[in-house]
């Protein structure tokens, strides 16, 4: 058994039993992130919080919201967004958030395509990532459901039809999701579950394996330098704060990161205050109506490339497309087969190829909003192609690339 | 001998857990499976008498769907004979025969995304307001985008009444018939 001597303070009382000290050295103090990095690298961050914002507005939209098809609409419409005092600021911070999450995720993961930091040692780093923009992408779709609004329905008919699995009619599938032969009461309830309980605990742990993948290989930098963060970590412990490649995690390095989180909440609070339409389509104010469907239902913008690349096809081709273009992602690190952990603007090539898939993914977002008729179609079309030759010809370029 | 024991006892424990762990998923998919009462309401009656007048679009609701029926008048169904550049000769076998008249009955969702057409009486056709794709009143495609002609939902006779939700030849039979249009 350990020692434990009578207490000077209540801190040295609370380190005897709990080891405070060493968890602040291991988590921050001697958490080492490179210097030479931008403010791209804060974007972890701005993810962490608006992550918590979801989390905060989410528990006090739970405390009025009703999982019941009768009652769900009007639990939020009038309920929440009326008669709750500040109801209507939660809802607006819990829809802006859940919309603009996706557009830090997107900047996130192009930072990471851009630097190479998937390669060398962070592989886990970019497979956990992935992880979690398919939990948030569940998250998206199962708390759109549920104010049982026009979109909610017919998006969620829409959606969970692709489980029937085109040609294969797999209705049974289509039916054991739906837990009915079309959204109903059942549907309500279980995506509501998933959306409170299971995908919430899902991507904390995701966050936690995600944080944790990082430990060993640390943070990439903007030259991709291999930096020996031990000789650095001793030159800033010795003083040379100046000469070492490193700084602390906190307070250092968060000041920076804390920086970006602050201007990037001005522009957050902005959206939520004056400008939250984009997140809340008015579609979504008509009551869900089985026997009436919206003119057009087409998803939020933040799906709208893969949706392109869905109905460009034929049903099951597009199947099969739609299935690619969210898996490929998944084996990022290996379809890179180049040597080089450096930044695109050295690599020749890969960076030509990066900008051309930038502009593709923003193509197939235009398209996907435009109706899928006459030249619209066919641009999306070459889109679609476009982006699924870059993932073949990925792996051909990237090997021949020279080393730097 | 005491590590095979120990080995032994592993195996054992895991081979227990893992019972047990299929076990709790196939309980877990199973709380998934559409309730009892909700497959019962999976039948709708369609009494074929009461739908009278011609060219008159009824909607009836089933499994959350809408389905479409139309009453035939004998000039519909006599244009529908002679007139071959209009009409195909699917028009004719989609059509349900019961009560003296002819029938018009299927779910009345669009087959390119799903949105719900309305009837043009005066037209005797369907114009579907999302892309524009119209369907005759026999339900075939006449314009795009859609490519097939409205699905017909399972259905068994009962005197004048159609059930819909139960399978009978006589809804194989017209699948299988109608079905030559659909692979486009």
């Amino acid at each position: 058994m350990a020692h434990f001597t009578k207490a000077t303070s209540l801190h040295d009382w609370m380190n005897q039993r709990l080891g405070i000290d060493t968890v602040r050295r291991v988590m921050a103090t001697e958490y080492w992130i490179p210097k030479n990095i931008n403010f791209l690298w804060a974007m972890g961050m701005v993810l962490a919080v608006t992550f918590a914002m979801l989390l905060i507005s989410g528990l006090f939209l739970l405390m009025y919201y009703q999982p019941n098809i009768h009652l769900a609409f009007d639990s939020v419409n009038d309920v929440i967004m009326r008669q709750v005092p500040f109801g209507w600021l939660f809802r607006d911070i819990h829809a802006v958030a859940a919309s603009i999450v996706f557009l830090v995720i997107y900047i996130h993961m192009l930072t990471g395509i851009y630097y190479g930091s998937y390669k060398k040692g962070r592989e886990m780093i970019w497979i956990s990532g992935m992880l979690l923009y398919v939990a948030f992408s569940a998250e998206a779709f199962s708390g759109y459901m549920l104010p049982w609004g026009q979109l909610s329905y017919w998006a969620g008919t829409v959606i969970t039809d692709l489980f029937s699995l085109g040609s294969l009619h797999a209705e049974w599938l289509l039916h054991w999701i739906r837990g009915g032969y079309t959204p109903g009461q059942p549907f309500l309830d279980r995506f509501f579950a998933l959306h409170v309980v299971l995908l919430p605990l899902l991507v904390i742990g995701l966050i936690g394996l995600h944080f944790g993948a990082l430990r060993i290989p640390h943070v990439n930098n903007q030259e991709g330098e291999e930096i020996d963060f031990e000789a650095e970590a001793k030159k800033y412990k010795s003083g040379d704060k100046k000469g070492s490649k490193v700084i602390a995690f906190a307070n250092d390095f968060m000041s920076k990161d804390m920086f970006v989180v602050g201007v990037y909440l001005i522009f957050f609070f902005y959206l939520v205050l004056f400008h939250n339409g984009f997140a809340l389509d008015p579609i979504n104010f008509i009551p869900a109506n089985p026997m009436h469907t919206p003119a057009s239902v087409e998803p939020e913008w933040y799906f709208l490339w893969s949706y392109d690349i869905l109905r460009g096809f034929s049903t099951n081709v597009g199947l099969i497309a739609f299935a690619f273009a969210q898996g490929i992602f998944f084996v990022f690190p290996f379809l890179d087969r180049s040597p080089n952990a450096k930044p695109a603007s050295k690599r020749g090539i890969f960076f030509l190829w990066f900008w051309i898939l930038v502009i593709d993914m923003t193509g197939l977002t235009i398209m996907g909003k435009l109706p899928p008729e006459g030249m619209y179609r066919e641009v999306g079309v070459m889109f679609a192609y476009i982006f699924i030759a870059l993932f073949i010809i990925l792996p051909f370029i990237t090997k021949f690339e020279k080393k730097v | 001998m005491g590590t095979d024991r120990r080995g032994f006892i592993g195996k054992a424990f895991g081979g227990v857990a893992a019972v047990g762990a299929v076990a709790s998923l196939y309980g877990m998919k199973r709380t998934w499976d559409m309730l009892p009462s909700v497959k019962a309401n999976g039948f709708t009656t369609l009494d074929m008498t009461k739908y009278t007048k011609y060219n008159h679009n009824y909607i009836e609701k089933w499994r959350g769907k809408p389905i479409f029926i139309i009453r035939k008048s004998p000039q519909m169904v006599a244009e529908m004979k002679s007139n071959s550049n209009k009409y195909k000769k699917q028009d004719q076998q989609r059509d349900i025969f019961i009560a003296g008249s002819h029938f018009l009955m299927c779910i009345g969702i669009c087959t390119h995304l799903g949105c719900i057409p309305n009837y043009q009486p005066e037209d005797q056709n369907y114009l579907c307001p999302c892309h524009g794709s119209i369907f005759d009143f026999s339900g075939m495609v006449t314009k795009g985008p859609a490519l097939i002609g409205y699905n017909i939902p399972p259905f068994k006779r009962d005197g004048n009444k159609l059930i819909l939700g139960l399978d009978s030849p006589e809804y194989q039979k017209l699948i299988r018939e109608h079905a030559t249009q659909n692979e486009m």
